[in-house]
This record gives structure tokens, C-alpha cells and sequence, in this order.
């Protein structure tokens, strides 16, 4: 198939969905991991500090949502620009 | 039944288990041997995946890591798991789409050149022996350990068990004994995991467990191994950081495109039926890995305070003075564990202020304050030296948990070990009966003799990574690092440059790759010595400091290495002919999941 007008949307699209993806990814495990951990560490959540929450708990439950949850919204672009596979 | 004689009876049995696997998913074409036939479930791969990825080294070495680095340790969790979101995203499905059984073919196509090929062949040989090396020493130690057999015999056995699932199933045999590989690895993970966990915070689960309060007090675990480990000296547990802030920034991004960029693992995602099975797939193999990583934290922060406990009965007191002299335990009565330990050199005592007593503190502490304690004390210097491996293996024995837990933790750190190197035997072998044989040396090869190539080859290596195991060479400590700084500097770069731009051409891409691989070992032989021969480092043309880079450690340097890459790769395009209309074509296509067929071996 080549890229014609609907396929040149769907990558377009493909590329935003990936996008804001990774700016969640970054935040979580850079941002509030890392950089922000100082600050968040005077945050607690029962007996973890936040900052340390992230970067050794939290960031890793949420790298996990972030994947299914691409998937499938990725899928239903697929059948949006009827690219799916059969 | 004796400690000895469950550990031979646990170990004996999961080996029957994978053998049995072998025999039952014999692989009879290349399709089967290099992609399990192209059609393995999206969980099961998942699993797959799992036991592929966590090796000798997140099994055994990890929490000890963690253990010692507290908060810092942080960036192997966010490091190693986050490499699987840009996966997902941003190579697997589209590589899977792709339909090539390997790294190098797809660089081969997309790059329309066999000197890029080449050049990807030679990365991923370099990334998966070194790698092996830790594999195979670690099945050498689990055994003479566990088993009471020497290091060889242990190597020669674990060669043996590799070579008959390996080299007969292929792919299919290997992902269906890394099922059951990963199956053993959990469990003897999580179980001694779960049951230190209630004993020191009445939570069973370690993921919330670290985040309670210390069993009987209302203080959280956390607070209260800070406050022990800044008593003694150490760094504060939940906020230390390694080098800098900066460091450790650059190292998970390191970590993460490093991880993104293996070829063993990147190869897993052509076993599966469709790109949206790909999709899937990188999101399982997460689930099995999580489960691990995050109770790592958990052993982590319990071993090291359970450590603590063992050597000074302050600990366990509330208000307990950490420096009054009959809280430190005399050596003659110390426990069972650290006797057996002993044995193996991995905790070593050595009384330097002739007490008979035994103290563990950080006699590099630079506070005014501790050092005044500590002179007062009458402590000559730090007394108890720790391996931090013993922080998994021993960690059953600590919390006095019953023998099947112990053999247990036996099988689980062999399954780790094996269930890697067979996934980098495939990976180096595919290489070369694929893309070195059959690509680039034999066209014209039948697929019956391209698949008893890939089985000799695969053979060969066996022979290979026992040999290095059996006599590891001298930079065996730096191999992790390369691994991810080669796969960082130049495998990820060029295929997330082979997917996303249609106008990058075989000029750039090679001459990316071979700068950001360049630098990256530059700067680690810098620090390490050429090819870490001792004594050879030149980091006197830096003014002699290490970390010379913005204080970036050399194991974190692949990141700066990928970053060389993309701009080398852009500026060397710009000058060099454009790409073949057909390749930009072909790229388009890559990008819609739509007519993804069955992975073959044909170009």
C-alpha cells in the first residue's frame, strides 16, 4: 500500500499518540523519578518518601499501563484508518 | 530431607522440566528454529521475554546493587523496565511489520548495503558474547554454591542442559523452556521475598511491605533504615544518589535505549503472529519482568536492614545505641549463615581493633561528628566485608527460612543464568548462519543446509561462551556496560533512524554507527584500560580525573554515544547521495501494520 492522503493521516496521527506518550513516560520516571525527587520527597505515601516512590515503584506500574494502554488506542487507529490487520 | 539433598532434588527436577521441553518442540525448519514458526501468543512470548531478559545478573546481582545504592539504585528499575515503553512504541511493532528474522537483515534491507550489515553483525556479536561471559560464570557459581560441585563441573553441566534445548528446538524449544525457566525464576524470587516481608513488616506483599512501618513500631521501614544507616556512617538510604544527579539522568537513558537495542531481545518480537501482537507482546514481557523489579526494592531495603540486625543488636532496640560495645555481636557467636558464607570468600571479617567483636560502619564516612563517635567507640576501621550477590542468595538464610525455600532460590538463579545465554546463543548464532552465510557468503544456501549451519554455529558458541566462562578474561566486571553502551550507541540509534526518517542512507547510518560505538569505548578504555588491559587507560590526557564528561560515569556514556550517532548520521547524509526511491517506498510501508505476513527468510 502506498502512502496516499489517508495513510500520510495515520502516520501523522501514529506520531502523536506516540508523542504524548512519551512525554507521560518522561515525566514519570525522569521528571518525578529523578529530577522532581527532592521536592516530591517531602510528599509520603504511607511510608514511602514520593521522589523514592517513583523511581524504584510508581514509574514501573505506569510504564506498564502506558504500553496496553497504546496498544489499544493503536488498534483502534488501525481500524479508524482501515490499516488493521486481518 | 537435608539442605543438600533438597537442592540436588529441586534443581534435578526443573532440569527433567526443561529437557522434556526439548525433546517435546524439536524445531524442523528455519522458520521454527529462528522464530518458533511465527505464531507464539502474545503472553507466552511475553514470558518469553521475561526469563530471556532477567539474567544471572537481575536475579542474583540487583537487589545487592540496590542494597548498597539506596535511592540511586533506583535508575537499573526505571532504566531496565523503560527501555520496554520505547520498544513498544517505537521499534518492535514496525520491525515486526518489517517481516526480517533479524537485527542485521533488517539493516541489510533498509540500508540497502552489506557493509552496514556488516557493521550491525559485529555490534550484536560483541554485545551478545560479552554478555554470555556473565551468564555462563554465573551458572559456574550457582552451582559450586548450591551444589557443592567445583565451577567447571558446574559449566560443563549448564553447557550441556543449553546444548540439548538450544540446539535442537531453536527459537520454538527456547521459548517454551524460558516459559517454564520463568516460571521457577518468579517463584523463587518472590516466595523468600514474601515471607521476609510479613516477618519484618506483617504486609506479605514486598511492593507494600517497603512501604509500611517496621513490625510492632510506628515508624515505616524506610525511616528506619535511614536512621540506622546514617548512624553507621553510610549515605541516607531513600535520597543517595550516584555522582550526581546529572549521572544518574544520563545513565537511565542509557539503561533505556540500551535495553531498546539488544538484538536478543528485539529478536522475540518476529515471533510473533501480527504488529499488534507486538504491540501486546512488549506490554506482557513488562507484567513478568515488574513482578520481579518491583520486589527487588522490597529484598533490597529488608536485606540490608536484616544485615544490619545480624551484626548489632542496636538496630532491633528502639533508641538502641549502635555504638555501645556489647550491641556489636562477638565474631565466635556469630550465626550458621555467615560461617557458611565465609567459606566461599564472599563475607570476610577481620578484626582490626582486636575485640573479638564485629563492626560494620563506613569507615569513609567524611562526618566530623561519626568520626568522633567512632574514635570514641574504640572502631579501628570497618571490620565486615560484604559481596553484594550474597544479598539474594544468602538473603533465605538470614531470615532463617526453611530448605525449600533455599534450593529454591538455587533453581531460580540457574534458570536466570540459562534462560539468557540460550537466548543469546540464538541471537549470535542466527547472526551467523543468517546474515553472515547465507546473506552475505552463500545466496544460494537450501533452508535444510542454512538451519544445520544456524545448529553448528549454535554449537560453536555453546563451546565459545563455556570456554570464556571457564576462564573469564580480566575485564569480565566491565562486560554489562559494554553490552548496553554498544547496543545504546549504535543499534538503537540505527534502527530508530531506519524507521522514522525515509531520507537516511547507508553513508550516515554506517558512519553513525561506527562513531557512537567510537566514542563510547574511547571513553570507557579511557577509564578501563585499551580492550581493559590494565595499566593502559589514559585518562591523563584528561587531567587524570575520572568521570572527565560532566562527571558522567563511563557506564553511563551511551547515551552520549547514541546522541554522536544521530548527529553524525544527519550531517554525513546531507553530504552523501540521497536513498533509492524503492527503500523511501519501503519505509512507507513498514509504518502500516496491513499485509504483515510470516516472518520468512526470504529477500
Amino acid at each position: 500500500m502506498s502512502m496516499d492522503n489517508s495513510g500520510k493521516a495515520y502516520w501523522k496521527d501514529t506520531l502523536g499518540l506516540v508523542r504524548n506518550f512519551l512525554i507521560i513516560w518522561f515525566l514519570v520516571s525522569y521528571g518525578a523519578g529523578i529530577l522532581f525527587a527532592p521536592a516530591l520527597n517531602s510528599i509520603h505515601l504511607g511510608g514511602y518518601p514520593l521522589g523514592f516512590w517513583f523511581a524504584q515503584q510508581g514509574s514501573i506500574y505506569i510504564f506498564v499501563a502506558l504500553i496496553f494502554i497504546y496498544a489499544k488506542m493503536m488498534g483502534k487507529l488501525d481500524e479508524k484508518y482501515d490499516v488493521h490487520e486481518d | 530431607m537435608g539442605l543438600q539433598a533438597m537442592t540436588y532434588f529441586v534443581v534435578g527436577l526443573t532440569f527433567a522440566i526443561y529437557i522434556g521441553i526439548a525433546v517435546w518442540a524439536r524445531a524442523g525448519s528455519t522458520s521454527e528454529f529462528y522464530s518458533a514458526g511465527g505464531n507464539v501468543g502474545p503472553v507466552v512470548n511475553g514470558m518469553a521475554i521475561g526469563a530471556d531478559w532477567m539474567s544471572a545478573a537481575s536475579f542474583i546481582s540487583m537487589a545487592g546493587l540496590i542494597a548498597n545504592m539506596g535511592y540511586g539504585g533506583g535508575l537499573f528499575l526505571m532504566g531496565w523496565t523503560g527501555g520496554y515503553v520505547l520498544l513498544a512504541m517505537l521499534l518492535a511493532p514496525y520491525l515486526r511489520k518489517f517481516g526480517k528474522f533479524t537485527v542485521p537483515s533488517f539493516v541489510s534491507t533498509r540500508y540497502y548495503s552489506k557493509g552496514a550489515s556488516l557493521v550491525a553483525v559485529l555490534c550484536l556479536l560483541a554485545a551478545s558474547l560479552t554478555y554470555i561471559i556473565g551468564q555462563m560464570t554465573g551458572v559456574g557459581v550457582a552451582f559450586s554454591r548450591f551444589l557443592g560441585v567445583s565451577n567447571s563441573t558446574g559449566i560443563y553441566i549448564g553447557m550441556a542442559i543449553v546444548f540439548m534445548y538450544a540446539v535442537f528446538g531453536g527459537m520454538k524449544g527456547i521459548t517454551y523452556t524460558q516459559v517454564a525457566q520463568y516460571c521457577v525464576l518468579i517463584l523463587a524470587y518472590t516466595v523468600p521475598a514474601i515471607f521476609i516481608s510479613m516477618q519484618l513488616t506483617g504486609n506479605p506483599l514486598p511492593q507494600l511491605g517497603l512501604g509500611s512501618n517496621f513490625a510492632g513500631t510506628d515508624m515505616s521501614l524506610l525511616g528506619k533504615l535511614d536512621e540506622v544507616v546514617t548512624g553507621l556512617g553510610f549515605g541516607k538510604y531513600t535520597t543517595q544518589v550516584p555522582g550526581s544527579m546529572l549521572n544518574m539522568f544520563v545513565y537511565t537513558v542509557s539503561l533505556m535505549i540500551g535495553t531498546a537495542g539488544l538484538p536478543h531481545v528485539i529478536m522475540r518480537f518476529f515471533t510473533v503472529a501480527t504488529v499488534k501482537d507486538a504491540r501486546y507482546s512488549a506490554g506482557w514481557a513488562l507484567v513478568f519482568i515488574a513482578l520481579l523489579y518491583t520486589t527487588a526494592p522490597g529484598v533490597a531495603a529488608m536485606a540490608r536492614l536484616n544485615l544490619h540486625a545480624t551484626v548489632n543488636k542496636a538496630v532491633m532496640q528502639s533508641g538502641g545505641d549502635l555504638f555501645a560495645p556489647e550491641n556489636s555481636i562477638v565474631y565466635s557467636e556469630r550465626p550458621d549463615w555467615m560461617k557458611r558464607w565465609e567459606v566461599t570468600g564472599l563475607l570476610k571479617f577481620e578484626d582490626k581493633n582486636g575485640d573479638g567483636r564485629i563492626q560494620y560502619y563506613n569507615a569513609k564516612s567524611k562526618n566530623a561528628d561519626f568520626l568522633a563517635k567512632v574514635e570514641a567507640a574504640g572502631w579501628k576501621g570497618n571490620e565486615l566485608k560484604v559481596n553484594r550477590d550474597i544479598m539474594v542468595l544468602a538473603n533465605p538464610e538470614i531470615a532463617l527460612l526453611p530448605n525449600w525455600v533455599i534450593a529454591l532460590v538455587a533453581a531460580g538463579g540457574l534458570a536466570a543464568a540459562l534462560s539468557t545465554a540460550a537466548g543469546l546463543l540464538l541471537a549470535i548464532s542466527s547472526a551467523i548462519s543468517h546474515d553472515l552465510f547465507k546473506s552475505i557468503w552463500f545466496p544460494e544456501m537450501s533452508e535444510q543446509k542454512e538451519l544445520l549451519t544456524g545448529k553448528i554455529a549454535m554449537a560453536c558458541s555453546i563451546v565459545v561462551a563455556g570456554y570464556l566462562g571457564l576462564n573469564p578474561p580480566g575485564f569480565a566486571a566491565g562486560t554489562v556496560a559494554i553490552a548496553f553502551g554498544l547496543a545504546a550507541s549504535s543499534i538503537f540509534p540505527c534502527l530508530m533512524m531506519g524507521i522514522f526518517s525515509k531520507t537516511m542512507n547507508k553513508e550516515g547510518a554506517i558512519a553513525g554507527m561506527l562513531s557512537g560505538l567510537g566514542i563510547t569505548m574511547f571513553y570507557v578504555f579511557a577509564h578501563k584500560g585499551i580492550f581493559f588491559i590494565k595499566g593502559t587507560s589514559f585518562l591523563g590526557m584528561f587531567g587524570g580525573k575520572s568521570s572527565f564528561f560532566f562527571g558522567i560515569s563511563p557506564n553511563a556514556f551511551g547515551a552520549i554515544g547514541a546522541i554522536v550517532n544521530f548527529a553524525v548520521a544527519f550531517a554525513v547524509k546531507n553530504m552523501t547521495p540521497p536513498v533509492p526511491q524503492d527503500i523511501a517506498q519501503m519505509v512507507e510501508d513498514v509504518r502500516i501494520p496491513r499485509g504483515s505476513k510470516a516472518v520468512d527468510g526470504a529477500h
